[in-house]
């Protein structure tokens, strides 16, 4: 009975709005709790601002699910309302083939040539000198986080860089502290090894074999210095039995591991259980050797539509999730740092903080995702699950294959 | 056969060989249709592309041999072709090895052979995914076998299959065979009842053990059966895919990737749909290879009948 009134109701309601109001589904993988509650502040915010409503299409698993889901809609002649996509080339064939709508339009009205802050974000949704997508929010994975309880426990200082950290593990396996915490995933392998790349090979060098796609560098002697880190990092890591990312997280919150090299969502971890920054943990910007942060992250797209009032409440959706307080209220809620430079996060933490300084700065890289195709990362991933897993591959025949790769990408 | 054709057809009324059954002819068009354009269109559609550069869409943009050059030079390719191969052949010796020992048990007579009937073919009733889920917590060595038996005293007991490399196609095995093996038996037992009553008199008046009327005389007249539960378990070996997602997705490292994954992982998470075709043309290649001895088998055991 109840649920009948309430159908009744609903569609009472919905029959009353005025015309032009659309439902306009949303779909993204955001399904954790901190993710799920800084999406329904995008929801809130279409909902209360605009007339249209917000249809909640969200898909469990990763994005590596969800992705599909999203693509196989949209090439199949079903689009939805909007999607969530990383920044970077996850659609750029699909704006190629012409199926995203234009946002070129509120861009200019909006000016968010001058709001976006890295304006390469803009740039990665800049396809032929037109606009097909809002940024949202910027993610970035040059962090080494370090629990304070491992380090009191071996009696040394926390690492202020890489090479401390490397000097310092002898003492944490005294004790029984696994000095690195890493999940045996290949996309975490394969990020730790992006964030070595950077920290150690230097700006310079990253850009050459990631933008340029430059084999010689690759095979050359800057990233003969992040092999051999990174097989010394494998020796660190050999005692991790865990495989999801937040499991080796928990590691460093319940120091039974000293660090571990993700990105800053990790930090949402930290806060759940109650630690406090600079306090419990320490967090290290670019693994403490180079400070500079990637720009990845979430941007929406809008798939193109036969209806004009779907179009038209596309673009509507487009202005406000760049807008300030939208801006403000998500990236809170979900610990990535917001698309502009000119709003205020005063509930920011310490790592934030130290985030929102770098990017102030302009110490900024593209993301591996605006730089490579999904198909070059794969091979990469590919290359370091195998390289990872392996104690007796070497740093030269790892080196060799990821110049090969470089080779031979697009 | 249907009567019609042997009814004496008169000869000034000869009906014409495409009419005969005509309305069995018209019902079967939509199958027909649903076989060639999806089966067949869709399998040269899929081998066309593979030789074209097509990314997350398909183009046509020719490149040649150049996807399966590649395919062919990559390392996870050929790392999962030898998983199968490994998987492949161990499970079809030991799933008709089991299967049949199995079947052969359960019909010497025994007291509640419904029971242990039931018992054998129920883990068939789960999915792989449930399958591989629950034997990746029973093979984890934090609360799995391992523990179990450390727990009992032998401190030094090694038992993680699933975290070694060099082990992890066995706890695949392990799996699959608790999964697969109650059907064929099944299948076995089945044949073994049409076996007639007769011939085990007749080899008992001969002095024949047991064992030896088994190995010579039931096992070459259930040939049709055995080949039935090959086309079987071959076609589930050739797809083996959720088995793997749900026990190790690959790991550790790409030690227990298969090819199905291979060709998942590129065509939708890589957008690489030219490197996907060639790969899942091949496997094609592999089933032909398999099914084609089949149909020969079939198709001369007709004519001999």
């Amino acid at each position: 009975m109840k649920l009948t009134t309430k159908l009744l109701s609903a569609s009472a309601i919905v029959s009353a709005t005025s015309v032009g109001a659309v439902e306009l589904e949303v779909t993204h993988w955001w399904t954790s709790g901190g993710e799920a509650a800084a999406v329904s502040e995008l929801a809130k915010a279409f909902n209360e601002q605009t007339d249209h409503t917000w249809v909640d299409g969200a898909i469990a698993g990763s994005g590596g699910t969800a992705r599909p889901i999203m693509i196989s809609r949209i090439t199949g002649g079903d689009p939805m309302g909007a999607t969530q996509f990383n920044h970077g080339r996850q659609a750029e064939e699909l704006v190629e083939a012409g199926l995203m709508q234009d946002l070129t339009e509120v861009a200019e009205a909006q000016n968010w040539r001058e709001i976006v802050k890295p304006v390469s974000l803009l740039d990665a949704c800049t396809i032929d000198g037109r606009v097909y997508c809002a940024p949202l929010n910027i993610h970035s994975w040059q962090w080494l986080w370090l629990s304070h309880d491992a380090y009191e426990q071996a009696g040394v200082d926390v690492p202020t860089n890489w090479d401390e950290f490397v000097a310092a593990a002898p003492a944490l396996q005294e004790q029984g502290i696994v000095p690195l915490a890493m999940g045996e995933q290949a996309w975490q392998q394969s990020g730790a090894f992006g964030v070595m790349a950077i920290a150690l090979a230097g700006e310079e060098a990253w850009r050459a074999v990631n933008i340029d796609l430059d084999a010689e560098v690759a095979a050359g002697p800057a990233y003969q210095r992040v092999f051999e880190a990174a097989v010394a990092a494998r020796d660190l890591a050999a005692d991790t039995n865990v495989g999801d990312w937040n499991l080796a997280t928990n590691m460093v919150i319940t120091g039974q591991a000293g660090g571990q090299i993700m990105g800053d969502w990790a930090q949402g971890e930290f806060q759940v259980a109650g630690q406090v920054a600079g306090e419990d943990y320490t967090c290290l910007p670019g693994l403490g050797e180079t400070q500079v942060l990637d720009t990845g992250g979430d941007a929406f797209y809008f798939p193109k539509n036969d209806d004009p009032e779907i179009t038209a409440a596309q673009l509507e959706l487009a202005a406000l999730l760049v807008s300030p307080e939208v801006q403000v209220d998500f990236n809170l809620k979900k610990g990535s740092l917001p698309v502009r430079g000119d709003v205020d996060l005063e509930a920011a933490n310490d790592c934030m903080r130290k985030g929102l300084d770098i990017l102030a700065n302009g110490n900024i890289l593209p993301s591996g995702d605006m730089a490579l195709t999904p198909d070059v990362q794969g091979q990469i991933e590919d290359l370091m699950a195998e390289f990872w897993s392996d104690p007796s591959y070497t740093a030269e025949d790892a080196q060799a294959r990821y110049a090969d790769i470089i080779a031979s990408a697009n | 056969m249907s009567s019609a054709e042997h009814a004496p057809a008169g000869p000034d009324k000869r009906p014409i060989r495409l009419f005969r059954n005509l309305w069995s002819k018209i019902a079967a068009i939509p199958m027909i249709l649903v076989s060639v354009g999806i089966f067949v269109g869709g399998t040269i559609w899929t081998i066309v592309y593979s030789f074209t550069d097509s990314g997350l869409l398909p183009r046509l943009n020719w490149v040649g041999l150049e996807q399966y050059e590649r395919l062919w030079s990559t390392r996870r390719w050929l790392v999962s072709i030898e998983n199968l191969a490994v998987f492949g052949i161990a499970s079809l010796i030991l799933t008709f090895a089991l299967g049949f020992l199995l079947a052969a048990l359960l019909d010497r007579k025994i007291r509640f052979e419904d029971t242990f009937r039931t018992i054998l073919l129920y883990p068939f009733a789960l999915s792989f995914i449930v399958t591989g889920l629950v034997w990746q917590w029973i093979l984890n060595p934090e609360f799995g076998v391992q523990s179990i038996v450390r727990g009992l005293g032998f401190e030094s007991f090694t038992f993680d299959p699933l975290y070694d490399s060099s082990k992890v196609m066995i706890g695949l095995l392990i799996a699959g065979l608790w999964q697969g093996t109650g059907l064929i038996m099944v299948i076995l037992l089945a044949g073994l009842r049409g076996i007639d009553e007769d011939i085990w008199k007749a080899s008992r008046v001969d002095g024949i053990p047991a064992w030896k009327t088994y190995v010579v005389i039931i096992i070459p007249m259930l040939k049709p059966v055995f080949i039935t539960a090959l086309v079987l378990v071959t076609s589930g070996i050739v797809k083996l895919y959720d088995l793997v997602v749900a026990m190790t997705s690959g790991g550790p490292g790409i030690s227990s990737e298969v090819p199905a994954k291979f060709v998942y992982d590129t065509l939708f998470t890589r957008q690489n749909l030219g490197q996907g075709f060639a790969a899942s043309t091949m496997m094609l290649v592999t089933v032909a290879i398999i099914l084609i001895p089949w149909a020969l088998l079939q198709f001369r055991g007709k004519k001999n009948d």
